[in-house]
């Protein structure tokens, strides 16, 4: 029974002890640990924290280099197909003018020819006009040398005219 | 499992003190102290060793090899009849004299404890008793070692901010957290955890080292103080006091007017106030008895394995031997079953304050 039996001094004892430890052991013991256990907590979670932001920031940066890059790849590829516009729209151009021009100078062409061919018609117009004259003052030069055959030919004329 | 092997504690310890009572009466019948001394050298009364080992005691016993007892005397503080008496425990020489007047009972309810006769022969307790006992000083030990303990592991923290644990530090930080996670935060709650946790911190490893410190069987371990009712009274007292003092509103209505509960167990007669009022000290009178219970049943268990050898020892020594063998065996595992119950009951004592002290603080309802 005696088991059962609280000792007096010893609970005395003991509720002295308890305070005092707790007393030490608050002050002294668990208010600094417990600090120190928040602060650190609390640090981790902040470097945590800093390094998912970190982490999300590199990931945006590393996002906009993407969009850069494939900004300036589009830009590229703009600039090169306009090029290539450009460059056909030229060739088309100078096709097109080199063709008029081709068929301007053919034209002309054609014009001074017709005028060239007319002008040597009218030429050898002319110069048949002017041979054609001189035969034929040649051959009547020739024909009126013989007299009395001029005027026996002029009686047979006028003897066909009496007739009449 | 652990709640069998206490009941068979109980029933080996009920066992062995029948047998001791009735092998006394049998030797008793005239009541010569000479003659009973002499068969408690013959005899071996396992009952008495262990009640002996497990109680309080005015000196601290190490080792008794042959007859020479080695043990350290400590004060005796006394306060009777308007005097205070101070002497060293010596003075009783282990029980067997007496000093002043003053001598060990050996008779049921204070045995163990100093007393002398009154008038009439009748044993009586001086008026007050407060010796530098084992336990006290167990209590003492155990304390200048937290305080040693915490106080350089809380220096150890301040030097080292932000760093990771070392040494006796990263072995406490866990069990420290734990009880601030696990036991403080979740039964009280995140806002008001803080006030009453360098109470549960102090109490669990109050608890825990004197628990360990009970297993070993030699100086400065070996006494019982967590199996001594006298100290988890105390604590039990201080979670009663705290609960009390921290209960707001809400708590009180839930005791005397508990709301959900039919008006008629309430009314004419307040069966529900009774029983709820009633709770408020059944609470931590088992939080008392629980530590005590558990603690010096584990120590009555092996205790009455190693009285094993000693008693077929008496009958034969050859089966004194192999019971030795046996006995031996099984105290090892009740010692690692006591090294885990150091730590549950630790854990439950704080565990189930905590959750008194949530319920005392609890807003809503």
């Amino acid at each position: 029974m005696s088991l059962i039996n609280p000792g007096f001094g010893l609970v005395i004892w003991m509720t002295i002890a308890l305070l005092v430890v707790l007393f030490v052991l608050k002050k002294y013991a668990w208010k600094p640990i417990m600090e120190s256990l928040k602060e650190r907590e609390e640090g981790i979670d902040k470097s945590l924290r800093a390094a998912e932001e970190a982490h999300e920031e590199m990931k945006n940066l590393k996002i906009d280099n993407e969009k850069l890059l494939k900004e300036a790849k589009e830009e590229r590829d703009a600039i090169l197909r306009e090029g290539r516009k450009i460059k056909d729209k030229m060739i088309e151009d100078a096709k097109l003018k080199a063709n008029e021009e081709a068929s301007n100078i053919v034209e002309s062409a054609k014009d001074r020819i017709e005028h060239e061919k007319k002008a040597a018609i009218v030429e050898i117009k002319n110069v048949i006009a002017d041979q054609a004259i001189t035969i034929a003052e040649k051959i009547l030069r020739e024909e009126f040398k013989d007299k009395a055959k001029q005027k026996d030919y002029i009686n047979t004329l006028l003897k066909e005219t009496n007739l009449n | 499992m652990i709640k069998a092997l206490r009941l068979s504690a109980i029933l080996l310890l009920m066992m062995m003190a029948t047998n001791q009572i009735i092998v006394a009466q049998h030797h008793n019948n005239e009541a010569n102290e000479d003659w009973e001394e002499e068969v408690m050298e013959e005899e071996f009364r396992a009952g008495d060793m262990i009640i002996e080992h497990i109680t309080d005691a005015y000196e601290w016993h190490i080792i008794t090899m042959g007859e020479t007892h080695v043990s350290i005397p400590l004060p005796v503080i006394l306060y009777d009849q308007g005097e205070w008496h101070f002497f060293m425990s010596s003075k009783l020489h282990h029980g067997h004299d007496s000093y002043k007047g003053y001598f060990v009972s050996h008779k049921d309810f204070n045995s163990g404890k100093l007393v002398r006769l009154d008038d009439e022969g009748h044993e009586m307790r001086p008026d007050l008793d407060i010796s530098i006992t084992k336990n006290v000083l167990a209590i003492f030990l155990s304390m200048i070692i937290m305080i040693i303990v915490f106080v350089s592991v809380a220096n150890t923290y301040k030097k080292r901010k932000g760093m990771a644990p070392k040494g006796l530090q990263s072995f406490l930080e866990p069990i420290i957290l734990f009880v601030r996670d696990d036991i403080a935060k979740a039964s009280i709650g995140e806002k008001k955890y803080e006030r009453y946790l360098p109470f549960l911190l102090t109490v669990f490893f109050f608890i825990l080292l004197n628990n360990l410190l009970g297993i070993i069987p030699l100086f400065p371990g070996g006494a019982n103080v967590t199996g001594n009712i006298g100290v988890t009274g105390v604590m039990a007292l201080f979670v009663f006091i705290i609960t009390t003092f921290s209960g707001n509103k809400a708590y009180w209505t839930h005791i005397f007017n508990a709301p959900g509960v039919p008006w008629w167990l309430k009314l004419p007669v307040p069966l529900m106030p009774i029983v709820e009022l009633m709770g408020v000290f059944t609470k931590p009178f088992v939080l008392m008895v629980r530590l005590f219970a558990n603690i010096s049943a584990g120590h009555i268990i092996i205790l009455g394995f190693v009285s094993l050898i000693f008693i077929f020892g008496k009958i034969s020594e050859g089966l004194g031997y192999g019971v030795s063998i046996v006995s031996v065996g099984f105290s090892i595992f009740m010692d690692f079953l006591e090294l885990l119950v150091a730590f549950i009951q630790a854990y439950v004592f704080t565990l189930l304050s905590a959750l008194y002290f949530g319920m005392a603080t609890e807003e809503h309802h």
